[in-house]
């Protein structure tokens, strides 16, 4: 049979899915056993003890001096702000967006400066962003605003803006203004789309979030993971990792759902 | 017979190249006009500058004797032969659409009393184009007769003084276009429609039309063949009797007589 027409049951792709990421898991232990073998102070590639042990007061001691728990404030501190930058930028995308796609003049007039904003690279922007906005919350929130929602909005614009010319016509037929048209023919097909572009843009925004917290902030996951490296702390840092990409699964795998449940319709015939 | 459309010397461009040349025509009332040519006659051009979608390059379309505005409106009903049913809505949704757009120009959503009266006259559309069992459905799940059925009920709903028809059985089959062909005959007889169907299928315009328009370019310079546009070239009044109508199908949705007649083709069968 050739491999195009070899389709694994779900059973079986679950298995499937699960063997690379414990053949990975597997080597880095092996690998990391050997290193501490040779050298049981070894700092590179912690054994899984060493992980806990590192892990245990960040996650379940106050710090003294700021009387946190260290990695659930981390978490919640970035999760604030990666959730109010994805927020705006979402918001920004449905509206912006769709009277961009939808009314051909406003889209003549914009189009371009959008398109000039979503050019420049975001990380270009943020020293100026710090100046404007000082080193506070806002500069983060808007780095990751100013990184994802011109993308966001050109995919929905020209989402709208693809949508079958005869639908646009049909619905005028049927009396409906331009105001119409876009509440209620434009709006509800972007609506699926929008959450397909916020899926695409998790990666980027946690990119923009762990750069300014990198560069500029006392606390959330980003900077833990930049202050420990002063101190080569892979055990901590290598959890952390795993804790943001755990994180940004699960993100994706909520938007997949909210998607199948809120627009069925979208998603296929048999729902 | 009174001239409910009429066209003035209608000439559409585009840029160098001439579609339609002159077209004047006069479309009474309760006519069923079918359009026909070779491909690249400007069959469809005719179609959208009637609609509205496009205005003529020069020349006038008056309706009841006023001129148009170059843009859609209510009063021309349109069936295209794809994508002209929402997709997120289902059947019910989709031809309510018309009376929501009507009655609430903010929202666009009828809530209460006024929901109900229009989810009535949907439904009774609905019935009356055999698609009674499938109100609840979206487009996605219905096969393509079924979503032609649709896209009909939710221009007549709006009771338009035109309906226009561009290819609107082209993509069926056989079997399911003939049921489309009785359908229409009946919705035109029964709501005394005015209709101008543009086709491929030379029978179904003979058939179905009381008059045939065959849109052909008079003049062609092989050297410069976008120099010349099309017109009607011929213009066939079809005296065939009009079938006698039943005193009772005029109520339309009573009439099951008629309906049990159609095959009405249920999910996947097409």
């Amino acid at each position: 049979m050739r491999w195009v027409n070899r389709h694994p049951r779900r059973g079986n792709s679950i298995v499937l899915g699960a063997i690379p990421i414990a053949l990975l898991i597997l080597l880095y232990l092996v690998v990391s056993a050997g290193r501490h073998a040779e050298n049981p102070s070894d700092k590179i590639l912690p054994l899984p003890s060493g992980m806990v042990e590192a892990m245990w007061p960040l996650l379940f001691e106050k710090d003294l001096l700021s009387g946190h728990v260290i990695f659930w404030a981390d978490t919640l501190a970035s999760l604030e702000r990666l959730g109010l930058g994805l927020g705006i930028s979402t918001l920004s995308a449905l509206l912006v967006g769709l009277v961009l796609g939808a009314l051909p003049p406003v889209r003549a007039t914009f189009s371009p400066l959008v398109t000039a904003i979503a050019v420049i690279p975001p990380i270009a922007l943020l020293p100026i962003l710090f100046i404007a906005f000082g080193l506070g919350e806002t500069a983060k929130v808007a780095l990751i605003v100013i990184g994802i929602a011109p993308f966001m909005i050109r995919d929905i614009a020209a989402h709208v803006a693809a949508l079958p010319r005869e639908q646009i016509i049909k619905a005028q037929t049927l009396g409906a203004s331009s105001w119409q048209v876009m509440l209620r023919v434009a709006l509800p097909q972007a609506m699926p789309r929008l959450i397909q572009a916020v899926r695409l843009s998790l990666g980027p925004a946690w990119v923009f979030l762990i750069s300014a917290e990198a560069i500029a902030s006392d606390i959330g996951l980003g900077y833990r993971i930049f202050l420990v490296r002063r101190y080569l702390s892979m055990d901590v840092i290598l959890p952390y990792v795993a804790w943001i990409a755990l994180l940004a699964v699960a993100m994706d795998f909520i938007l997949v759902q909210a998607s199948r449940r809120l627009f069925p319709w979208a998603h296929g015939v048999g729902h | 017979m009174s001239a409910l459309l009429s066209l003035r010397n209608v000439w559409v461009e585009y840029g160098e190249k001439i579609v339609l040349e002159d077209v004047t025509l006069d479309i009474a009332e309760q006519s069923f006009v079918s359009i026909i040519g070779p491909s690249g006659a400007g069959k469809s051009s005719l179609l959208r500058v009637i609609l509205g979608q496009e205005a003529p390059t020069r020349g006038k379309i008056l309706l009841d004797g006023e001129t148009l505005p170059p843009e859609c409106g209510p009063d021309r009903g349109v069936v295209f032969q794809r994508y002209s049913v929402f997709p997120h809505l289902s059947v019910l949704r989709n031809t309510m659409f018309g009376l929501e757009c009507a009655q609430a120009p903010f929202t666009a959503q009828l809530f209460g009393a006024k929901r109900r009266a229009a989810r009535e006259e949907a439904e009774e559309m609905l019935v009356a184009v055999g698609l009674k069992d499938a109100m609840n459905l979206h487009p996605a799940e219905m096969s393509g007769g079924m979503q032609q059925r649709l896209a009909i009920a939710q221009a007549l709903i709006k009771r338009p003084r035109i309906l226009l028809l561009d290819e609107p059985f082209g993509a069926l089959d056989p079997g399911i276009r003939a049921d489309m062909h009785v359908l229409i005959t009946r919705l035109w007889q029964d709501y005394s429609l005015t209709v101008i169907m543009v086709t491929h299928d030379i029978k179904e315009a003979f058939s179905l039309g009381t008059r045939v328009l065959t849109l052909d370019k008079r003049r062609h310079d092989p050297h410069a063949p976008h120099r010349f546009g099309a017109t009607a070239v011929y213009d066939l009044p079809l005296t065939k009797p009009r079938p006698a109508r039943p005193a009772e199908s005029a109520q339309l949705p009573a009439d099951k007589s008629e309906v049990g007649s159609i095959t009405i083709d249920t999910i996947d069968n097409n």
